[in-house]
């Protein structure tokens, strides 16, 4: 043999190729400083600088090379930047190269050569498809303290960071008539003939550059470089109107409805975000996502240098990099012919092992120098970090530095088979194929099994036309390009080679072997979906794209069936793995969903407000001043409003307005209490019941004029109270003629208590008379401010004083808030919030969420006055269930310290005194309690077995949790003024 | 004749390449007459025919399935084992499933890779936290482990959280330290190895096409695609299936079938230690041992028996992870499927005896059947070999919608896709 | 998904919030028979097939829809309003 010069040894060729030498790329690898090519994926930029070797495996941690150059590549798995946008799990194969780029491997210490935890490969014999469930047992408690953590750190793959993401991710909507998924031969014949017709397409493709196969093998069409042909395409569809092309785009997800998502890559620089995810709905769908090769696991097939034939001819065709100088090709069909080719064209010399007996060298090798083995196979291989040399079973030893491996080719049948539907096995091509369509779509060329380049494009010219016509256009005139392929030679199969199963990888990544999948077989978990989950093949980040197909046929053997017979597991989204951040979008962290504010928001804020959230309101909790804290600014608030008057924004609470002759009918059926004879001018408390009994929710609603009624709602329940009405409206009672509208956004509502309010509101109406006569306790007016401006008042009470709200048009609540502070400044008004409201409502016995939790009943809450046994109404028949009439169910009722004065905590279970503190005495809890200012203790409101029979006992309110065991005694929860005659007088 | 697992069996195995293994449960055809049929090879089904046979020596006894052992629901959650409920009807069950997975390992001697790593719920408000509180307490009122943790301690123990920029702030959160997780399909590969030693009969690919009753109504046994079996009791134990395999027998069921995805991501070193999960968005996540996070979030919402999820779901969930945990929008998430429940009206499960003499009914799992497996096996398997049901297990008889005694831990009504 | 909304046209699914089979008949509002009422509010056939399921276009026009569906597909074959099902009696 001749001597070679470097650069005729050098893996990156001088020419050719579609990477651009002109823009040389800095990277690191592991610290190392590289060079690339605009053009390269970090993959190919890695074997140009002759690195092989790229991960090491997740169970044992051998070394492991770059096996493919597609999304089927199980070891080159990196972790990509640094800080907080370090990314681990990247495969090489998908990263495009970009200057600056920091790449390290993972999963192994201290370095990728010398991995320390390599040494547990000498264990391997011992670490079989679930060994794992045979031991670690015993002694028990050492699962979570030695097994586990040390299972854990050897386990997993990248390190990941636990800063927050800084990178933008955006999301949108896209439609179309035609999604071709795939631009290769057939995805770009069907884009193209379709757009041509003026059909809305989108072509997408997960690569940077359109042409799929065609950029990798050295085919052509028409008789010139099959790239010429696809660059000539991508110009026509970039000028076509109606077509959308999209590279860097991966087609995740096939969803109902012919829905699919999608995640568009972005050069952060230029673009702001770093992904984009689309939900595209597509009249129909074109898939031409192609096939992706398969192995052929023998045994030591792992060794780095061991790559599928596809990618040493694309790593040699479309990134110039020669995989090795000495190659064995090993092959059970004819693309053995087609690497050889390539590789001995490169100056790469070549020997062919071909399974097959009656393999014969096309006419296309003669003239190089390829030795052929007929009817061999590889039964080992010898390297350390490096395959060096293959052993034929006839004993023959082959030297090399690269062994490609050809095993046939698996379709991409997975957004296919993600709809529901079921790919068959075709007999004939050795391989799964798309089965009948559930959804509007279809498969084209190799990933619908037909591999050559001239079916590829009769199918996509197909598809075209089945989407034109479908939609009742012309059907144009075709004029197909003739490509000149290889005759299609048919393969045999050729599933593993057999010898040390223990040493024949399936899977890589996860280090599943033959061996595991027969000793799957041996222990009977011998269902495709046993043997994924007992040996893990499958479950890898490639989701059995490389070794799946090989690992169910050394199954349907070893159960003497055939692979048909045997079946697939199920293929689930994504297809590649997609950044959870991609999916999210925008709404994450404080924008993750939306907040709403009231209109008195600013103005609360600008007089010093601390917000709580309540659902997806904020409101204000207290208005504390300098130097206070938050509970002495709810007291301060509760004793200035008890005693002089505050002003609190109660927007939030829930609005509808109800019109209608039927009105008062409805509200008969809605609410638990009759409703037929309020008056105009009047407001009612009402309940409002579960059809299953249970209390939904209460509030007031006040007649406004004839047939109209303004309805309020606690905070948290509007939603689902106005829902239930325009069902009881739409679908239950059709015939009522009313009619609902949510108006809480549309009104400020301001409640104006204590004893000076009407003083105060007489102060802003002076013209209306307030007295206790003319406006009584439930009374209702509709006045103008000056300059017209509508103004609802109601006199009702939560806090138990004398007390009324106020509601106006939204924009106007801050300047009304000014206005009552203003004019009640010598009355001592204050705004209060939250918090004070909640210590009033206690003390004064009202129910609010603590209680309405949706297992009460009326008659827990003593309320069961309020059923009316005068008419029907939503939940009367099941609220008289045996269960919930039950007089033995906890009852509402008031808790105050025995003596002392000791805090009572809500959550704390109510037990009798003298018992164990164990669940067999336990008989209700504390639904809400508070310090009160007004009676100088803590008070507290509770739920008690038979609590109304029980005044005046001592039971115990514990709280374990918070370490409180507090004597309580049980009292009426109407703390304050039980009479009414405050808020009535 | 099946041997014990082992170290010493490993060890032994090794050094003959691991041919000695034999199959973890028989392969039998089905016998005529069996004393009870289980239909339903998941987790469920294969612990009821375990303590039938060990705890009641009823062994004459055959589990049907379908498909294969273990590849309904028990293979497709997202693996926790917790005992933290509110209501004592609920509680009292779960506390008596959590007590028996201690220790369940050795009793089967299989490794199930239980992980008592504590679950953590997270509450966003102060009166969450005194919810929280409330279900704590009756937590410790049972005997089982309750704490409250500030949002401190939370900060410091899980450092995915970042609690600074959240929409909804973290103020205080219910850690259950026994909680957990463990290997799902260990579980149904485990009760089916150790009921089959037991001689349990376990037929897979047999699909039940009939329930024949006699003209009193008794249940007189099953068709399947395997021919028919005589029995005098049928369990059902096909959560997911519940009301389709039901109607066989002519119930009607408070239950609708429902549909919930599950996530997992790419395989990562250690980063997060517990099970952690947080209302604002239904989210709940946690680590595998190989790695992966494994997360969920609500209900797709419509009734399904599909088993495929769609993107809404699958959107919300991704926003509900970057609401807390905004480091995980640069991993990958690497799959994602769906299991179909049923949900029942109250959002607690059923185990019952029926208005059919001989038909036992075991379902309405809801999205949390996966904790309950050794204990609703321990109480069916008692309800079915005593024809009452077992005192733990009693509040969740299916005449309480009839008694006005539902189970509502979250108050929502019979609505099941908000439970 | 995309539900078809009578008013709105075709729309995502999440606009929509869902309710459940819309088969069930509410008993007559005097009716006291606690069987019929626990049947009509907790009982469900529950098929496996296309059931009439009623959701609101929340989201949207707020109508109350009846959807013909496939539960065991989710393919969806048409709607109509609540309003206009209640008043045509039971399809």
């Amino acid at each position: 043999m001749r001597d070679l010069s470097d650069t005729e040894t050098a893996p990156r060729l001088t020419q050719g190729g579609r990477i651009d030498r002109s823009r040389p790329l800095t990277f690191t690898f592991d610290g190392r400083t590289l060079t690339g090519f605009a053009g390269d994926t970090l993959a190919s930029a890695l074997l140009a600088n002759g690195i092989h070797l790229a991960g090491r495996s997740f169970k044992v941690h051998r070394p492991r090379g770059l096996v493919g150059h597609r999304e089927n590549e199980p070891n080159a798995l990196m972790r990509l930047g640094t800080g907080d946008r370090l990314t681990p799990n990247l495969p090489a194969t998908l990263v495009e190269l970009t200057d600056g780029l920091v790449a390290e491997s993972q999963n192994r210490w201290p370095s990728l050569k010398y991995d320390l935890q390599a040494a547990s490969g000498l264990l391997k014999p011992m670490f079989p498809a679930g060994f794992y469930y045979k031991t670690f047992m015993w002694p028990a408690a050492f699962w979570e303290k030695l097994y586990e953590p040390a299972i854990r750190r050897a386990a997993g793959l990248g390190r990941a960071t636990t800063a927050p993401d800084p990178d933008r991710y955006e999301r949108g909507f896209k439609h179309c008539d035609l999604l071709v998924v795939g631009a290769g031969p057939a995805g770009l014949t069907a884009a193209l003939w379709a757009g041509r017709a003026g059909l809305h397409v989108i072509l997408a493709d997960q690569d940077s550059e359109l042409g799929g196969s065609l950029l990798t093998e050295r085919s052509t069409i028409d008789g010139e470089p099959a790239s010429l042909w696809v660059d000539r395409v991508a110009g026509e569809l970039a000028r076509l109107d109606t077509v959308e092309v999209m590279p860097r785009t991966s087609v995740f997800g096939y969803y109902d409805h012919n829905i699919l998502g999608a995640v568009e890559r972005l050069p952060t620089a230029e673009h702001g975000a770093r992904e984009r995810y689309w939900r595209i709905e597509a009249g129909r769908v074109t898939l031409a996502a192609g096939a992706l090769e398969r192995p052929i696991p023998f045994p030591d097939n792992d060794r780095p240098g061991i790559m599928l034939a596809s990618a040493v001819r694309a790593y040699l065709n479309r990134w110039a990099v020669r995989t090795g100088t000495r190659a064995v090709v090993f092959a059970n069909n004819d693309d053995g012919f087609s690497t050889a080719r390539d590789l001995s064209q490169a100056g790469i010399a070549v020997t062919l092992v071909d399974s097959r007996a009656d393999a014969e060298l096309p006419r296309a090798l003669t003239g190089l120098e390829v030795t052929l083995h007929r009817g061999r196979t590889i039964v080992g291989s010898k390297g350390r970090h490096r395959v060096s040399a293959v052993t034929l079973d006839d004993g023959t030893r082959l030297p090399c530095d690269l062994v490609a491996v050809a095993g046939g080719w698996n379709p991409v049948v997975n957004l296919h088979s993600q709809t529901g539907a079921r790919p068959r096995w075709d007999s004939i091509r050795d391989c799964f194929v798309p089965g009948q369509p559930r959804q509007n779509e279809s498969s084209v060329g190799a990933c619908a099994g037909r591999f050559t380049t001239a079916e590829a494009i009769q199918d996509g010219a197909h598809a075209a036309v089945e989407a034109i016509r479908a939609l009742g256009k012309p059907v144009p005139e075709l004029d197909l390009p003739v490509p000149e392929d290889p005759p299609a030679g048919r393969g045999e199969a050729l599933w593993y080679v057999g010898g040390r199963d223990s040493h024949t990888f399936l899977d890589p990544q996860h280090d599943v072997t033959v061996a595991d999948v027969k000793l799957a077989h041996r222990e009977g978990y011998r269902s495709v979906e046993h043997m994924k989950r007992y040996t893990t093949l499958g479950m890898a980040t490639d989701q059995g794209r490389f070794g799946n197909v090989n690992g169910m046929a050394v199954m349907a053997e070893a159960r003497g069936l055939s692979v048909a017979e045997v079946g697939t597991t199920t293929f689930r989204p994504p297809y590649t793995p997609v950044s959870v951040g991609a999916l999210a979008g925008r709404k994450r962290q404080r924008t993750f969903m939306p907040l709403r504010r009231s209109p008195l928001h600013d103005w609360a804020a600008d007089r010093g407000a601390i917000f709580a959230e309540a659902g997806l309101w904020q409101r204000s909790r207290a208005f504390p001043q300098a130097g206070e804290s938050l509970r002495e600014a709810a007291f301060r608030e509760t004793t200035q409003t008890r005693t002089h008057v505050g002003i609190c924004d109660v927007s939030t609470l829930g609005k509808i307005d109800i019109q209608g002759p039927d009105a008062p009918e409805l509200l008969n059926r809605v609410y638990t209490n009759g409703w037929k004879r309020l008056a105009v001018g009047r407001a009612r408390y009402g309940l409002m019941l579960r059809e299953d009994g249970h209390v939904m929710d209460d509030g007031t609603t006040s007649c406004l004029a004839e047939g109209h009624y303004h309805m309020t709602t606690t905070t948290g329940q509007a939603p689902k109270v106005m829902s239930h009405l325009e069902w009881c409206l739409q679908a239950l009672w059709p015939e009522l003629d009313v009619q609902v509208q949510s108006v809480t956004d549309q009104w400020a509502g301001l409640a104006v208590a204590g004893p000076n309010s009407r003083a105060l509101l007489q102060r802003l109406l002076p013209g209306v008379d307030l007295s206790n006569a003319a406006f009584p306790f439930m009374g209702v007016g509709r006045y103008a401010l000056a300059g017209g401006v509508p103004l609802r008042l109601f006199r009702i009470s939560f806090s138990g004083e004398l007390a009324y709200e106020v509601n106006v048009p939204a924009d106007y609540g801050p300047a009304l808030a000014d206005k009552l502070l203003e004019l009640g400044e010598d009355l001592g008004a204050i705004p209060y919030g939250l918090e004070a409201l909640d210590v009033m409502r206690i003390e004064k016995g009202h129910v609010t969420a603590g209680e309405l939790d949706g297992r009460t009943t009326a008659a827990d809450l003593g309320m069961a006055g309020l059923m009316s046994s005068k008419k029907d109404f939503i939940g009367r028949v099941l609220a008289q269930r045996p269960g919930m009439a039950d007089p033995s169910r906890p009852r509402l009722v008031g808790l105050q310290c025995a003596d002392g004065d000791e805090r009572i905590r809500a959550g704390s279970h109510l037990l009798p005194t003298g018992t164990q503190t164990t669940i067999d005495f336990d008989e209700g809890w504390v639904s809400s309690a508070t310090w009160s200012p007004t009676f100088g203790r803590h008070i507290a409101l509770g739920f008690l077995k038979n609590g109304g029979e029980r005044m005046g006992e001592v039971v115990r309110a514990v709280d374990l949790v918070r370490g409180h065991d507090v004597q309580v005694e049980v009292v009426s929860p109407h703390f304050y003024d039980p009479e009414g005659t405050r808020q009535r007088g | 004749m099946m041997s014990q697992y082992s170290v010493f069996q490993l060890l032994r195995e090794t050094l003959r390449g691991h041919t000695g293994w034999r199959p973890a449960w028989r392969d039998p055809a089905p016998k005529q007459r069996y004393d009870v049929v289980i239909v339903g090879g998941g987790g469920h089904g294969l612990a009821t025919a375990y303590y039938l046979a060990k705890e009641h020596g009823i062994t004459n006894v055959a589990v049907v399935e379908k498909g294969y052992l273990g590849g309904g629901n028990v293979g497709r959650n997202t693996t926790i084992v917790r005992a933290n409920y509110m209501l004592p009807g609920n509680q009292r069950f779960y506390s008596k499933s959590l007590a028996l997975w201690e220790g369940l390992e050795q009793e089967l001697n299989f490794n199930l890779m239980m992980s008592q790593r504590g679950v953590l719920n997270l509450a966003h408000t102060d009166g969450q936290v005194d919810m929280f509180a409330r279900r704590a307490n009756a937590m410790r009122l049972h005997g089982d482990d309750a704490e409250i943790w500030s949002p401190e301690k939370i900060a410091a123990e899980v450092p995915m959280l970042d609690l600074d920029s959240a929409r909804f702030p973290v103020r205080g959160g219910l850690m259950h330290k026994r909680g957990g997780t463990a290997r799902h399909d260990g579980v149904a590969w485990g009760y089916a190895r150790a009921a089959d030693r037991l001689g349990v009969d376990i037929i897979q690919n047999c699909e039940v096409t009939a329930i024949e009753r006699d003209p009193q109504g008794r249940i007189t046994g099953v068709d399947t695609t395997k021919g028919r079996i005589k029995t005098g009791k049928v369990g059902l134990a096909v959560a997911g299936h519940t009301s389709q395999v039901a109607q066989m027998a002519g119930l009607r069921l408070p239950i609708e079938t429902h549909l919930l995805q599950a996530f997992v991501t790419e395989g990562l070193k250690p980063i997060l230690d517990q099970v952690v999960t947080f209302a604002a968005g239904h989210f709940y996540i946690s680590q595998s041992d190989k790695g992966g996070l494994v997360f969920g979030s609500s209900l797709d919402g419509y009734n399904s028996y599909t088993a495929r999820g769609n993107l809404p779901m699958v959107e919300h969930t991704a926003e509900a992870a970057m609401s807390l945990m905004p480091c995980i929008g640069r991993l990958r998430l690497l799959r994602h499927w769906g299991g179909v429940m049923d949900m029942t009206m109250d959002g607690s499960p059923i185990i019952s005896t029926t208005h059919v003499p001989g038909l036992y009914l075991n379902g309405g799992w809801c999205y949390g059947g996966f904790k309950a497996t050794p204990g609703s096996g321990w109480c069916f398997a008692h309800t079915i070999a005593r024809d009452q049901p077992h005192p733990i297990g009693a509040d969740l008889r299916l005449d309480r919608f009839m008694t006005g005694r539902e189970l509502d831990e979250a108050g929502t009504g019979a609505q099941p896709n908000l439970h | 998904m995309r539900i078809p909304c009578p008013v709105c046209g075709a729309r995502p699914s999440e606009e929509f919030t869902y309710r459940g089979d819309a088969r069930p008949v509410r008993p007559p509002m005097d009716s006291s028979d606690q069987g019929a009422w626990v049947d009509y509010l907790f009982f469900r056939d529950d098929e496996r097939g296309r059931i009439k399921e009623q959701w609101q276009h929340t989201g949207g026009c707020r109508a109350w829809i009846v959807v013909d569906r496939d539960t065991a597909t989710h393919a969806v074959h048409g709607s109509e309003l609540a309003r206009d099902a209640a008043e045509g009696g039971q399809a």
